[in-house]
């Protein structure tokens, strides 16, 4: 085992080169120049050749990459273009609303959606079947703002019973931090619902028709026995994976439900430095998420062999 | 278990009472007023950046030395008084009594002086200012004088200028930092203290009043007079998201907003709990701007013919919608200031006529090489006004290439000087704070001087000599003679075109009182009150 994750480990190294080339790469050919943004609507063309200079922006590609790169490697990632704060510091400020968030929608998802899965499996064809299945098309094919000032309107103006936006971290008191997280937690968790449901309730279905559910049944346990200690177990691998998958959508969906419900984490801050071509802290941020999306998967393969004892590494 | 009630218990439960009370009453004494800006603050340089958010956060924390009154006139505000030689070649400042840095140090002639030499290294008008200045030189700690070279119309004009980049005054170890770099230690002498340590980038800033700052005596008016604070705590709240804004205000999360666009002014004119206050009575001006350097518009006529072919009705429907929100206005700096005249406009800009655009093209033998013309999609005030030129210049006869992107792009785009084919463009759009379009030395469009034009780079000797007859002026009134002979010369050289003043109120709840007119949002004189 500990020789699989090293070596996952290890495998992670040339993925984050490549999208460590790729990005910077991608964000050097993007069209805007943050030294025109940094100068204002009346510099001249004379001060924003000037402040290029300054940020290095001048030199060649692969100087600047190679700059970039040695400095990256000493855990230097640099200063950001606008704020005065290196971009380690300025992450490690806005990881904690962004991590929260995510903890908290993948808990509300899983916890709503394996049930729900297992529920619309257990009674398929029935009413409960196609109500899950329903909700499971609507939150895949309404977009999160939507949703997001959907919730915003009935919650917080109509019967103004949760904040409209903003966030407080645990440390400034529990209600605080726990009432600002519910409606961006739903918001995001609608689509993860809908996706982890969906394939909970596909794969418990077929896994309710190998022999030894039969044979489980034919035993005499009861259902319920059956349904939740022999199929949902088995069918908890493609479960595991969906979730792991899904990490990607929670990571695009965090980047749009911080904007709309000011949540000030590291999805807002990617928003904001896309748009002002801040590109030290774009970088970093991307090949964190990398990273994390790397992590996450390496997490689920070890998942594996904890659900399924034929897995073995 | 029962509570048995005596004397002590009664007693007990007054004390908690009376504790709790006080404890409300202390929590309720700070008044925290929280607005949402038209955009991040990141920059905290106000010379460093043009930024207006940025300017903004400069008033609350700086003073200046002369500040526009509500008339645009400008009045002592650091300063107690000043004279001016008989020669017009020296001036000399005396500083008010007991103004003093956050840090508690004496405001000197010597951090003045510092202050002014950065800022003009920044600033066009602080650089044609500084063209005139011999010297600047220190009489005592509280006086100081500006010697110049031959008499200049635009001194105090320049020291109090509005807008960005405004003169802030800061302390000498502060202002000696290379204007080319930015400051790092925000400490002014104005009516609010920054709080660096409480203040999170892209989720607020804070600042709490300055119970130092000595106001003057007079009311405040514009930018000048008494600048009396009346909260505790001001909080720059960074929201990027205008309807999540407009939610905030409504349910009462933020007490203000700077600017709502336009589309959402009518969720908040329904709501009771809010107005919309018109902070700005000059508003802001949009701007049609050639490239002087590539074909077509390196042809006048070329140039002419487009003007021909806009007017500026078509482009405030488009973009702003209510008229109660715009003016149709021919006046390069704008009407309604000292300098505000139509000269030359009417019908060009106001009507189009499409014959004679035509005419025009066909005179100067225009190709019908599509014109490049940069939409930006991500300032929804400028969104539509590309669509416009489009439909206008098609019908005065040129052939558009309308390219969408987002803002970004379109200020590094606009920067090269290639043709289109190459990466560079033909025209685009944008606008300006109408204050800072109020004479020919702050407005950038007008500058024609080789290597000191804004993007377009128009080369103009008789502008230029204009302009710097302008400058040189003294007497206000024949300042407004040249101001309308420059305006005409751009008309003639179609420069650029001007097309309609629009005005974007501010938001606030009922709660909060006393938000001044002025051409930048300021903080002090604003009472809250209630939830």
């Amino acid at each position: 085992m500990f020789a699989f994750i090293a070596r996952r480990l290890i495998a992670t190294i040339p993925v984050l080169l490549f999208v460590a080339v790729f990005v910077f790469m991608l964000l050097r050919l993007t069209p805007g120049d943050p030294a025109a943004i940094i100068a204002g609507d009346n510099a001249t063309s004379d001060q924003v050749a000037s402040i290029r200079a300054k940020l290095g922006l001048d030199e060649p590609l692969y100087t600047q990459f190679f700059i970039w790169s040695g400095k990256a490697l000493s855990g230097d990632f640099g200063e950001s273009f606008f704020f005065k704060k290196t971009v380690a510091e300025l992450i490690s400020q806005r990881i904690e609303p962004t991590a929260m968030l995510a903890l908290f929608t993948l808990i509300l998802a899983v916890a709503i959606a394996v049930p729900l899965g297992v529920l619309a499996a257990a009674k398929q064809g029935g009413w409960v079947d196609r109500l899950v299945m329903g909700f499971s098309v609507m939150g895949f094919s309404v977009p999160t703002f939507v949703i997001g000032y959907l919730l915003i309107y009935l919650f917080a103006i109509q019967l103004g019973i949760l904040p409209v936006q903003g966030y407080k971290r645990i440390s400034e008191g529990f209600d605080e931090f726990i009432i600002r997280l519910i409606m961006p937690g739903v918001t995001l968790a609608v689509v993860y619902v809908a996706l982890i449901s969906r394939i909970t309730r596909a794969s418990v279905i077929e896994t309710l028709g190998e022999d030894y559910i039969r044979t489980a049944r034919a035993k005499g346990l009861p259902g319920r026995t059956v349904l939740l200690r022999h199929a949902l177990r088995n069918a908890a691998v493609p479960i595991i994976t969906v979730i792991g998958i899904g990490i990607a959508l929670l990571i695009g969906g965090v980047v749009v439900t911080e904007s709309v419900y000011n949540i000030p984490g590291v999805g807002r801050l990617t928003v904001d430095a896309v748009l002002a071509r801040d590109f030290p802290v774009i970088q970093v941020v991307i090949l964190m998420f990398s990273f994390v999306y790397v992590l996450i998967n390496l997490l689920i393969d070890i998942a594996y062999s904890f659900f399924d004892p034929r897995i073995r590494y | 278990m029962t509570m048995k009630w005596t004397r002590r218990t009664a007693l007990f439960g007054a004390a908690l009472v009376a504790g709790a009370l006080s404890l409300g009453a202390a929590a309720k004494a700070e008044t925290v007023l929280r607005m949402v800006q038209n955009g991040n603050l990141t920059i905290l340089d106000p010379i460093w950046t043009t930024a207006y958010v940025t300017r903004n956060h400069g008033y609350l924390i700086y003073d200046t030395l002369f500040a526009a009154d509500a008339n645009y006139a400008i009045k002592p505000q650091m300063v107690d008084k000043y004279e001016v030689s008989a020669d017009k070649l020296t001036w000399t400042f005396t500083l008010r009594d007991g103004l003093e840095w956050h840090d508690g140090k004496p405001v000197t002639s010597e951090d003045c002086m510092a202050s002014l030499t950065r800022w003009s290294k920044r600033d066009p008008m602080g650089q044609k200012l500084f063209d005139f200045v011999k010297e600047l030189k220190a009489v005592d700690a509280k006086t100081f004088q500006m010697i110049l070279k031959e008499p200049y119309g635009l001194v105090l004009d320049s020291i109090g200028k509005p807008s960005s980049n405004t003169p802030f005054m800061m302390p000498k170890r502060i202002a000696d930092t290379d204007a080319f770099k930015q400051i790092d230690e925000y400490v002014g002498s104005g009516p609010f203290i920054y709080q660096t340590a409480q203040s999170k980038p892209g989720e607020k800033h804070v600042y709490l009043k300055n119970p130092k700052y000595k106001p003057r005596n007079e009311p405040p008016s514009g930018l000048a007079g008494g600048k009396v604070v009346k909260v505790d705590r001001f909080e720059f709240i960074e929201m990027t998201d205008t309807q999540t804004q407009v939610n905030a205000l409504i349910v009462g999360e933020i007490d203000m907003i700077e600017q709502p666009p336009h589309d959402l002014l009518p969720v908040l004119e329904k709501d009771k709990n809010v107005a919309l206050d018109d902070w700005n009575p000059l508003g802001h001006v949009f701007i049609i701007r050639f490239n002087h350097l590539v074909k077509p518009f390196d042809n006048p006529k070329i140039r002419l013919a487009a003007l021909y072919a806009i007017n500026q009705e078509d482009y405030l429907k488009a973009t702003i919608g209510d008229p109660k929100y715009y003016k149709v206005c021919g006046a390069a700096f704008i009407c309604g200031t000292p300098n505000g005249s139509e000269a030359g406009t009417n019908p060009l800009l106001i009507k189009s006529d499409f014959a004679k655009s035509k005419a025009l093209l066909k005179e100067a033998g225009y190709d019908g090489t599509p014109i490049v013309l940069m939409q930006s999609t991500t300032l929804p005030v400028l969104t539509n006004t590309a669509p416009v030129t489009k439909a206008l210049l098609e019908q005065g006869g040129f052939k558009v290439d309308m390219q969408s992107m987002d803002w970004q792009t379109v200020v590094t785009r606009r920067t090269k000087k290639d043709p289109p084919d190459k990466g560079g463009w033909n025209v685009f759009h944008t606008f300006a704070v109408a204050v800072d379009a109020m004479n020919p030395i702050s407005n950038s469009f007008f500058v024609a001087a080789d290597g000191k034009q804004w993007f377009g780079w128009p080369i103009d000797p008789d502008m230029e000599k204009l302009r710097d007859a302008y400058a040189r002026e003294l007497d206000p009134v024949k300042q407004k003679g040249l101001a309308e002979k420059i305006q005409l010369r751009a008309l003639e050289t179609a420069q650029f075109g001007w097309i309609g003043q629009w005005y974007g109120p501010g938001a606030r709840r009922t709660s909060v009182k006393g938000w001044l007119k002025a051409p930048v949002p300021v903080f002090w004189n604003i009472e809250k009150t209630g939830s």
